[in-house]
């Protein structure tokens, strides 16, 4: 059932291309506005490159978020879902698993060249891909827990961002300080431990703080 | 059995309905008719586990659902107000996930609606009619003993309403249970007719 639904999502996310792509374009757009504003010298770019890819990455995880559950709880699905005998929380974990591979997994293929565009030392790399991956795993555990809560609120779209944004602080955090330890020659290990903790403490908490949102937006 | 004790509903500090009893027994159908804003989708939902009761409880064999949401989940289809029908998805896929007896369910249920023929359409191309119809086939694809069906009639052509008087007895002969919410008469054999708001 769970293989089943995260396969039905990507499905869908594959036939509505467009919103799928926009997450992305929406990162590599964000991401090279940093040189033209604040100049092309090398120097300055290569040392906040890490906090650029970061902070776009985390914005365009958020952008498709919304919909995550919003189509579903506006059609009638979400009952139907409920209704299908599977735990709301493992329902989150498979909305999170689809919102991963769709958005998050193209965000972590695009970070390296946006990296090395943005002059980030080509040693650094792995470092920022290594932090990123539990990274955007952890940011789509989140967004869809905040997905399923914000459901039903009038002007969702607008609390998504202010609820999952403060969350998603830590990630960012360690995330950033792991590449940061990578130029400055120290270790990276504490930092991606960290993010990966943090993967290990959100994935069951945010799926059945979800579950839950689930099933009190069907209430309403 | 389902049964229903003494069952209200509120809507925005607004009593709906209250002390409502019920119980349908397998091969039972049971009707619940009542004007606008009676309660019926309410109950419904309530009977689904879906909705909280205000006051009494919804009982399976005896035992609170509520306290088993999943396992209660398990023993029923609904169709809601709405088709759940996803425009990105084709006739056949729409189903796929809620069948528990693989494609061929799926098959004979998109045949028992007349959509045998569409099995490929994507959603979005589908009649409101249609969608209804597929709504319809997604609760044959499940092994459950009570249907939950509100409004079930809803723009349907005449040949449809035929099909889900099939569907319906074929559903009541195997054992099972109907709950549904309806300004129509259904094509039943035999039902009980539960009024509600008045």
């Amino acid at each position: 059932m769970f293989g089943r639904l995260v396969q039905r999502e990507l499905v869908m996310a594959f036939r509505h291309g467009a919103d799928t792509l926009a997450a992305l374009l929406f990162f590599l757009i964000a991401g090279s506005l940093f040189p033209l504003a604040i100049g092309p010298s090398p120097e300055v770019l290569g040392k906040i490159a890490p906090g650029i890819v970061w902070v776009c990455a985390l914005l365009a995880a958020i952008l498709p978020l919304d919909r995550v559950f919003g189509a579903d709880f506006e059609d009638g699905t979400l009952d139907q879902l409920l209704l299908s005998g599977m735990a709301p929380a493992l329902i989150t974990l498979a909305k999170a698993t689809a919102h991963w591979l769709t958005t998050g997994l193209p965000l972590l293929l695009a970070a390296g060249p946006l990296a090395i565009m943005l002059r980030m030392p080509p040693a650094a790399v792995p470092v920022l891909l290594a932090g990123l991956l539990p990274g955007t795993l952890t940011l789509s555990i989140l967004g869809t827990m905040g997905s399923a809560i914000v459901l039903g609120a009038r002007r969702g779209g607008v609390l998504l961002p202010l609820l999952v944004l403060p969350l998603s602080v830590p990630v960012l955090i360690f995330g950033a300080a792991a590449a940061d330890s990578t130029a400055q020659g120290l270790s990276a290990r504490p930092e991606l431990l960290l993010l990966g903790a943090l993967l290990a403490l959100a994935l069951p908490l945010c799926s059945v703080a979800g579950g839950v949102s689930l099933r009190a937006a069907a209430e309403g | 059995m389902l049964a229903g004790e003494t069952l209200a509903a509120m809507r925005a500090e607004r009593l709906v309905f209250a002390r409502v009893n019920l119980s349908v027994t397998p091969g039972e159908a049971l009707l619940l008719r009542g004007p606008n804003g009676a309660g019926k989708s309410t109950l419904i939902r309530m009977l689904a586990g879906l909705l909280r009761p205000v006051m009494g409880r919804v009982l399976w064999d005896g035992s609170d659902i509520r306290e088993d949401l999943g396992a209660h989940a398990g023993r029923v289809a609904m169709l809601g107000h709405q088709d759940a029908v996803k425009p990105a998805l084709s006739v056949a896929g729409n189903l796929e996930l809620f069948s528990q007896g693989g494609m061929e369910q799926v098959t004979a249920a998109l045949v028992a609606m007349g959509l045998d023929r569409l099995t490929d359409l994507p959603g979005r191309l589908l009649s409101a009619g249609q969608k209804r119809r597929l709504a319809l086939a997604r609760l044959a694809v499940r092994h459950a003993g009570l249907w939950l069906l509100d409004e079930p009639t809803l723009g349907l052509d005449d040949a449809s309403i035929q099909r889900l008087g099939l569907l319906l007895a074929r559903h009541l002969t195997a054992g099972g249970m109907v709950v549904a919410a309806t300004h129509v008469d259904l094509p039943l054999p035999s039902c009980r007719v539960l009024r509600l708001g008045s």
